[in-house]
C-alpha cells in the first residue's frame, strides 16, 4: 500500500526535494523581495509620522482584516489538501479542495472591496495622507496578487479535471499552489503591520 | 484514515487560526506600544514559519530554501521592529 510512491511529498522517501517547479520559486523570491521593501517603506514612513499613522489606522475595520486573514489561511489549508489528495489519486477530493480555496479567495476579494467602498464613501482616498497612500497601494497590490492566485487555482482545477495530476505526478499542482501560499504569507505580515501594530 | 501530510497541514491551519485570533484580540483589546509590536510580530513570524513548512512543504525541501524563506520572515520582522523603535524616540 504505497499509492504515493510515484509522487511523494517532499522528503517522504528521505530525499529532500523542492515542491513544484524551480522557476516559480525564483518568481516567489522576487515578489517577496518587492513586498519586503514595501513593508519596510511603510514601517519607516510610520516612524516619521507616528501620530498620523496611529490616528488613521483607527479608521480601519480590524474585523474585516481578521475575516480576511482567516479566509486566506483557510484557503491555504484547502490548497495544501488538494495537493495531498491528488498525490493519492483522490481527484474528486482534490477538486473540491481547489473549489473551496477559490471560494476563500472570492470571500477575501469581497471583504476587501467592501472595505474600499466604505473608505471611498467616507471621502478617503490614496491622496488623503501618507497612511492611506500606503494602505491603498499596499493592500491593492496584494489584492491583485490574490486575483492572479485565483486565476492560477482555476487553471489547476481545469487541468486536474483533464487528468493532469495524480499519483503519476503533481508538479504543476505544487507549482501553482506555491504561489497561492505566497499570497497568504504576505498577508500574514501585512495584517499585523497595517491593522494592529501601533 | 488521515495521511501524515494532511495531519501536519491541519495542525498548521489550527495554529494559524489561533495566531490570527490572538493578533486580532491584542488589537481589539486597545493595546499599543512596543510590547504589542513585539508580540504581534513574533506571532506573524511563527505563523509564516508554519505556512512555509507545512503548506508550502519546505520542511522536506533542500535546507537552503527553508533558510531563505524563514530568513525573509526574520528580516522583515527585524526591519519593522527597528522602524518601530525609531518611531518611539
Amino acid at each position: 500500500m504505497n499509492a504515493n510512491a510515484l509522487s511523494p511529498s517532499p522528503a517522504a522517501d528521505g530525499v529532500r526535494r523542492l515542491p513544484g517547479d524551480l522557476a516559480i520559486w525564483v518568481f516567489i523570491l522576487a515578489e517577496m523581495a518587492a513586498f519586503a521593501v514595501f513593508f519596510a517603506a511603510y514601517a519607516f514612513a510610520r516612524a516619521g509620522n507616528v501620530e498620523l499613522f496611529d490616528a488613521a489606522q483607527e479608521t480601519l475595520d480590524r474585523g474585516a482584516g481578521l475575516a480576511n486573514t482567516l479566509l486566506l489561511v483557510t484557503g491555504g489549508w484547502f490548497a495544501a489538501k488538494a495537493v495531498h489528495a491528488a498525490r493519492r489519486d483522490r481527484i474528486a477530493a482534490a477538486g473540491r479542495a481547489l473549489w473551496l480555496a477559490l471560494a476563500c479567495g472570492a470571500g477575501f476579494l469581497a471583504v476587501k472591496a467592501m472595505e474600499y467602498a466604505d473608505k471611498f464613501a467616507a471621502g478617503v482616498s490614496l491622496s488623503t495622507n501618507t497612511f492611506y497612500l500606503f494602505y491603498f497601494s499596499l493592500t491593492f497590490f496584494h489584492f491583485l496578487h490574490v486575483v492572479l492566485g485565483m486565476a492560477i487555482l482555476a487553471i489547476l482545477l481545469v487541468r486536474l479535471r483533464g487528468g493532469a495530476y495524480g499519483s503519476h505526478g503533481v508538479l504543476g499542482l505544487e507549482t501553482g499552489t506555491a504561489y497561492w501560499h505566497m499570497v497568504d504569507l504576505l498577508w500574514i505580515v501585512l495584517f499585523p503591520l497595517v491593522y494592529v501594530m501601533r | 484514515m488521515k495521511h501524515p501530510d494532511d495531519e501536519r497541514a491541519t495542525r498548521a491551519w489550527l495554529l494559524l487560526t489561533a495566531g490570527t485570533l490572538a493578533t486580532w484580540g491584542l488589537g481589539a483589546a486597545g493595546l499599543a506600544g512596543p510590547w504589542l509590536a513585539a508580540a504581534v510580530l513574533t506571532i506573524a513570524v511563527a505563523k509564516g514559519r508554519l505556512l512555509v513548512l507545512d503548506f508550502m512543504e519546505l520542511r522536506g525541501a533542500p535546507r537552503v530554501w527553508r533558510v531563505v524563506l524563514e530568513g525573509w520572515l526574520l528580516l522583515v520582522g527585524a526591519l519593522v521592529l527597528i522602524a518601530y523603535a525609531i518611531g518611539l524616540k
